[in-house]
């Protein structure tokens, strides 16, 4: 009876939860072929219940990476609380492999006291145990500092669901012109901030290094220009106001520079302009188009998109010498290159048999595969961990997120409720 | 005769239509007859009037008669022969009545979001270095590329891509 009861609230929760909070929910439609299983054991609530279900965040985070499939909760036949109410039995009947349990306690103070814990089923020892502490508003960041400390300790991999994202959505506003939005949630969606609204264009969000801003294009001026804005306290500085374009910036890993492209010359060239001196450095001289830069991790060289050769390809130029070579060669349209961490995995735009899809090329070896399947994908943006890309494409005549794994085995989407959505981009480790 | 000498006598009576719009503030600079200009064109251009010019300045299609959107093909920013003629038209009436317009390139949806923003402002230059060519001042002529942000035409086919592989004229 008492559980019976537990469940409706639980249930209640999670209604309002998603729909309060998830502008985008999340639709897996791949995974890796044996994920591992799972099972996320629900938070024992000791005194008091919380405003959010943090096992069931937990099970989404894990199941979302693919890698993991989580054992359903009516199925359960135990909730401990602590390790001392675990009855392994339990869940090898269940077949799960491994278990998250946990409690949480209210403080005086009003603080809120997880104590999570990861057991290994078949070897019947506990992995991980460790104590949390937050309020009733960080209970979402609760939730994911478990999920990435039962990921890393299970693929040795650091977790990435803390992270954030933004994203440009755009809606047709009674008027009839188009409201454009520029967005911040957390990695699953959900706890989406409005950064900035606008009845002109908005485009190319990218991150700090620290994750602390952001900078992004803007027509508001009736021109491209490029902005900075402080995700703590929305403040906002313009950075370019040439005439042509003024576009795709790229944080230097340091965070002293920025790449970006200007036009005032005639045609796009990349520049790099440095936050301290205030001076614009000019990189290419071509009468083509160069756009699209990105650093390579070490910061000592720009990948980006030009049409030199005749097609867009990619290129890779040296800061300091500002020799540059031309790094794609399969098909007639790669574009919007961005690295994964290591530095060797390159993501792109490719086309391929008329259709545009996500590729990724290893700059050693020069593999090159395509990773999607949907159609007319772009704007690849790699998570801080290399485990996965987030990129846009269409579906039902809507711009809408997708995700894929770098080997292509996990695949979903992040439908959104109203509009396009498009443009990602995945925040550094926060 | 050459494009420059085209030009530059167009330049000439292009500064004193300036002035004279410069001198609405009540200044009697007696050169409003020189908007007309006709003379500085030299013969191989044929000229419009000065009415001309003030109906132009209202509406760029002079009453629906004259393309204001030019369409291009994909990853191209290569005039087709429709729009050069309905830009000669422009040059025309551009040159014998000068005001400020802005070009604004945009692409289809295919492909990358900051190439297609390139690839929108090529096209614009290209109508621009055309008119500019006919003898239109530059300074009179912005240029500005919206990419793939304002599609003409929402849908994800040929169709729709072919609306908006466009460059539009507009008053600025």
């Amino acid at each position: 009876m008492f559980k019976r009861h537990v469940f409706l609230v639980f249930c209640l929760l999670t209604a309002w939860a998603v729909g309060s909070h998830a502008e985008l929910t999340i639709e897996i439609t791949s995974g890796q072929d044996n994920p591992t299983v799972i099972a996320v054991s629900p938070i024992k609530e000791k005194n008091g219940v919380l405003p959010e279900d943090i096992s069931t965040i937990v099970s989404a985070d894990l199941e979302r990476s693919g890698l993991f499939r989580p054992v359903a909760r009516q199925n359960m036949l135990s909730f401990p609380g602590d390790q001392s109410e675990v009855y392994y039995r339990d869940w090898r009947v269940l077949g799960a492999q491994y278990l998250v349990f946990g409690n949480s306690e209210r403080l005086a103070d009003g603080r809120i006291k997880v104590e999570f814990g990861l057991a290994e089923v078949l070897g019947e020892k506990v992995m991980l145990a460790q104590t949390v502490h937050g309020r009733d508003d960080s209970l979402r960041d609760i939730a994911h500092y478990i999920s990435d400390k039962v990921y890393e300790a299970l693929t040795g991999i650091r977790g990435v669901f803390s992270t954030r994202l933004a994203y440009v959505t755009s809606v047709p506003a009674a008027s009839g012109r188009m409201v454009y939005r520029l967005m911040v949630s957390d990695a699953d969606g959900a706890r989406e901030r409005l950064m900035l609204e606008s009845t002109e264009p908005l485009m190319s969000p990218a991150w700090s290094p620290d994750g602390k801003e952001l900078v992004y294009v803007s027509f508001e001026t009736g021109r491209p220009a490029i902005f900075r804005q402080k995700l703590s306290d929305a403040s906002r500085k313009q950075v370019t106001n040439f005439t042509g374009l003024n576009g795709a910036p790229a944080w230097s890993p340091d965070g002293r520079r920025l790449a970006l492209v200007l036009s005032k010359d005639g045609n796009p060239e990349i520049y790099t302009y440095d936050f301290v001196s205030g001076e614009f450095t000019r990189m290419t001289r071509h009468f083509s188009i160069d756009t699209e830069p990105n650093w390579t991790p070490d910061g000592k060289s720009i990948i980006f998109t030009s049409d030199r050769g005749g097609s867009p390809q990619i290129y890779k130029l040296d800061v300091a010498s500002g020799a540059t070579e031309r790094v794609t060669f399969r098909g007639n349209y790669n574009a919007r290159p961005r690295l994964a961490p290591d530095g060797r995995t390159l993501v792109m735009v490719h086309r391929d048999g008329g259709q545009f899809h996500i590729a990724s090329q290893d700059l050693v070896t020069n593999d090159f595969r395509v990773l999607t399947s949907t159609a007319m994908d772009e704007s690849p943006s790699v998570a801080p961990n290399g485990a996965m890309l987030l990129y846009s494409t269409k579906r039902g005549g809507k711009g809408v997120l997708a995700a894929v794994s770098i080997d292509a085995g996990v695949k979903f989407f992040l439908p959104a409720r109203q509009g396009d959505v498009r443009e990602p981009a995945w925040s550094p480790f926060l | 005769m050459s494009f420059q000498t085209i030009r530059n006598g167009f330049l000439i009576a292009l500064c004193s239509v300036f002035l004279a719009a410069c001198s609405s503030t009540g200044k009697d600079d007696g050169s409003a007859s020189g908007a007309t200009g006709g003379d500085g064109y030299g013969s191989g251009v044929s000229t419009g009037t000065a009415d001309d010019g003030g109906a132009y300045g209202d509406d760029l299609s002079a009453g629906g008669t004259l393309a204001t959107v030019f369409y291009f093909e994909f990853d191209s920013s290569t005039l087709k022969p429709e729009a050069r003629a309905a830009l000669n038209g422009h040059a025309q009436r551009l040159r014998s009545s000068p005001i400020y317009v802005r070009l604004e390139g945009h692409a289809d949806e295919r492909g990358s979001r900051e190439y297609n923003m390139a690839l929108g402002e090529r096209r614009a230059n290209s109508v621009k270095e055309f008119l500019v060519l006919q003898g239109v001042d530059g300074q009179y002529i912005e240029v500005i590329s919206y990419g793939e942000e304002r599609p003409a035409a929402l849908g994800s086919d040929e169709g729709s891509w072919a609306m908006n592989r466009r460059v539009e004229i507009r008053r600025r």
